[in-house]
């Protein structure tokens, strides 16, 4: 690609941050390039806000290095980059007018006046403000103090642009004409642009490239049609766009097994009977008679979309997602297929069979039936089981033995969401505690980046107890 | 509807205690001493101009010492952690739990001859007179009406939106531009209030001077306290030329405050 040819402008090394004991940004590593319209997406919490903040000087990493134009920036304040940004709030200054908030960078390397005014008429021209240089930035529209952040910034010529969400504020119509503007403004100025947004959307529509952040992490880092066609894991497929994300085993090369049905893919290299996540989109399954296709399902409804018409498949207990131009009748049988080359075959975000602890029982009553055991400075009581003390013991817990609704303090406090993917029958929760990871069921969507308590049903879960007791602890 | 009703109570308290006096002062001050109208209460009060000059001089030396000690202080507040702004503010606001005329008490104890100050000084070979004169007269008021201009100014600083700041240094501005740019300008209104908040009660106060000041340090307060036994029309003269003035001054410091928002 061409892009490859162009110099390196900023680069992230290794960039670690706490913040709280808690890590928001996990060793990230990040080229950006000359003239290059990067976009950071993820959802909120992901860390990529702060990623950009890394980059115009107002967090400084706990470790890692920032390198710029070759240069390493550490500990450069924010008044000494040639980096510009564009804020959220926009945060125009409200005793300035529009001539004056856009002047304010050029004032400031004092310039000759006149200078001052050409370019600054210049840019206003460009952003489509002209006329408006005495108006109250108070007294401008949305879009129209939002075109000025951008003039602020630009006017300053700086090396790159950092925008951090600049039209989350905006209405829906207005955004996209902003994106289109944006872009155009992208390319007429030959700025690099580093535009952060937890909107799939607008990363697809902008970007040279696209940074997928989660939890502190990039996941993938590629060209728009690199991230839709094919997505590294679950979690990208699952916030680029519509997929239906199914459980999978891979048999051999090229051939998997979903839904009970053995289909013909194009990925190799994954092992012998492996656990996969597999993604198809919506638009690749094609709508056929029920003889011709390689699932069968009942069609559970059915919506018009504009374009195309998006139906909802029930295949067994799991639901596919269709789109087609043609639609099918609600509680018809239809079949189902998709071509080797639209079935995407990715590694499980978190390849277990279930959750399991290992332990050792710190107090047991034989008479009550009942064990404890520590799980991260918790004590976690196990009824209608009786394992004598001191005994090490295994714990498998099925994934619907985990739940993050309930009453009380749960038996694990604060319990990180890190991702929630829809596998056509349930929601595939993976939870991070201070010192592992879960996964769950759920049949309720929950919100990723947020901490809530988790619960275990002990009902549910099978026990193997590896070592008795030692003599010793069977004295006391 | 309602809310109208609500406030008949505050507005018969104003008429009361605000109204009427003020408009029996203005008939007070057109009558001679045997109640007919008359101008001559004024041209007594004429007499007195010096005292008004430097009673304005005095309040304005200490409003300006005020600003220039708590506009930095105020500053430094905001940069602070909330609870070290909590226990800051609660200091400032300590001394105002006590009367105050038992503070300026306290500093003619501090000032006097052989008090606190005068000994520390002497052992250091330092000898002067700390109390009746202009100095210890402004030095009161500075410490009485300090508050009064820290926290108007702290409030409107504290409520400047940090991303305002972040956007001067992002385009440029070190510690002092963001400061001469951006705060300043945002912190006028705060500056203003706390203007008017010492000015307007440091000319009209009284007994200050009188404990701590010279005898050419009486202010017009102590004038119009000491006339009044004796001769109510030219105290209500000079009170009302005194409120005139104070308007007048409240008048041109919001003119300058409106500019300054809009340039």
């Amino acid at each position: 690609m061409e892009q490859t040819e162009k110099k390196v402008i900023v680069s992230l090394k290794d960039i670690f941050l706490r913040y709280d004991g808690e890590v928001i940004l996990n060793h990230i590593n990040l080229d950006i390039r000359e003239k290059e319209f990067v976009t950071i997406l993820g959802p909120s919490g992901c860390g990529k806000t702060t990623t950009l903040r890394i980059i115009g000087g107002f967090v400084e990493p706990e470790s890692g290095d920032i390198i710029f134009d070759g240069k390493r920036i550490n500990g450069l304040p924010p008044h000494k980059r040639n980096v510009n940004t564009v804020f959220q709030k926009y945060s125009l200054f409200p005793h300035l007018n529009v001539y004056d908030n856009v002047a304010f960078g050029l004032k400031l390397k004092k310039l000759p006046k006149d200078e001052i005014k050409r370019k600054v008429m210049k840019m206003l021209a460009i952003v489509d403000l002209k006329g408006y240089e005495k108006r109250s930035v108070a007294k401008l529209s949305g879009g129209q103090q939002q075109r000025v952040a951008i003039a602020r910034a630009l006017v300053c010529d700086p090396d790159i642009i950092l925008l951090d969400e600049p039209l989350g504020a905006l209405d829906l119509k207005l955004r996209k004409s902003m994106q289109l503007e944006l872009k155009e403004i992208q390319q007429q100025t030959k700025k690099t642009f580093i535009y952060v947004t937890h909107d799939q959307e607008e990363a697809l529509t902008m970007s040279d490239r696209v940074v997928v952040m989660n939890n502190g992490v990039i996941e993938q880092i590629g060209t728009p049609e690199d991230i839709y066609n094919e997505p590294v894991n679950a979690f990208v497929a699952d916030f680029i766009g519509e997929a239906n994300i199914l459980n999978g085993t891979m048999i051999d090369d090229c051939r998997v097994r979903i839904l009970g049905k053995e289909l013909e893919c194009v990925d190799k290299g994954f092992g012998k009977n492996a656990p996969v996540d597999v993604v198809i989109r919506p638009e690749d399954v094609i709508i056929t008679k029920p003889e011709d296709g390689q699932l069968v399902g009942v069609v559970e409804n059915v919506t018009f979309r504009g374009v195309h018409y998006e139906m909802s498949v029930r295949v067994g207990k799991c639901e596919i997602l269709a789109q087609s131009t043609r639609s099918a009748e609600t509680g018809s049988t239809v079949g189902l297929r998709v071509i080797p080359f639209n079935i995407q075959i990715m590694n499980k975000l978190l390849p277990i069979e279930s959750n399991t602890i290992e332990t050792t029982v710190t107090y047991a009553d034989e008479s009550e039936r009942y064990f404890e055991f520590e799980l991260e400075d918790e004590t976690v009581t196990v009824r209608d089981k009786y394992i004598p003390q001191g005994s090490r013991v295994r714990i498998h817990l099925p994934f619907d033995a985990l739940s993050i609704t309930g009453s009380g303090d749960g038996d694990l406090k604060d319990v990180y969401i890190e991702s929630v993917v829809y596998k056509g029958e349930h929601n595939e929760i993976i939870l991070e505690s201070d010192t592992r990871k879960w996964l769950m069921l759920s049949d309720t969507d929950e919100q990723v980046a947020t901490y809530v308590p988790l619960w275990f049903d002990f009902k549910k879960a099978s026990f193997e107890v590896i070592a008795s007791p030692d003599q010793k602890e069977g004295e006391t | 509807m309602k809310s109208k009703k609500l406030s008949i109570p505050y507005i018969i308290w104003m008429l009361v205690f605000t109204m009427i006096p003020i408009v029996m002062i203005g008939i007070t001050a057109f009558k001679d001493s045997h109640g007919n109208f008359s101008l001559e209460p004024f041209m007594k009060a004429f007499g007195y101009t010096g005292v008004f000059l430097k009673s304005l001089w005095i309040a304005l030396l200490s409003t300006l010492i005020c600003l220039v000690l708590a506009y930095p202080l105020a500053y430094l507040l905001t940069r602070m952690k909330k609870s070290s702004q909590n226990t800051i503010q609660m200091l400032l606001m300590i001394p105002m739990w006590m009367n105050f005329l038992l503070r300026i008490y306290a500093w003619m104890i501090l000032l006097q001859k052989n008090g606190p100050l005068d000994t520390a000084l002497s052992l250091l070979g330092i000898h002067g007179t700390y109390i009746g004169n202009t100095g210890a007269v402004v030095l009161g008021m500075v410490y009485e009406y300090l508050p009064f201009m820290v926290l108007p100014i702290f409030t409107v600083m504290s409520k400047i939106d940090g991303g305002l700041i972040e956007a001067a240094q992002d385009l440029g501005s070190n510690g002092f531009a963001v400061l001469r740019k951006v705060i300043f300008p945002l912190s006028i209104p705060g500056v203003i209030s706390g203007i008017t908040m010492v000015f307007v009660p440091s000319a009209s106060t009284f007994l200050v001077s009188q404990y701590l000041g010279g005898t050419d340090d009486i202010m017009i307060g102590d004038v119009i306290d000491k006339i009044f036994w004796t001769d109510q029309s030219t105290g209500s003269a000079i009170s009302l030329i005194l409120m005139i003035l104070i308007f007048v001054f409240l008048v041109l410091m919001n003119l300058f405050g409106d500019e300054e928002a809009i340039a």
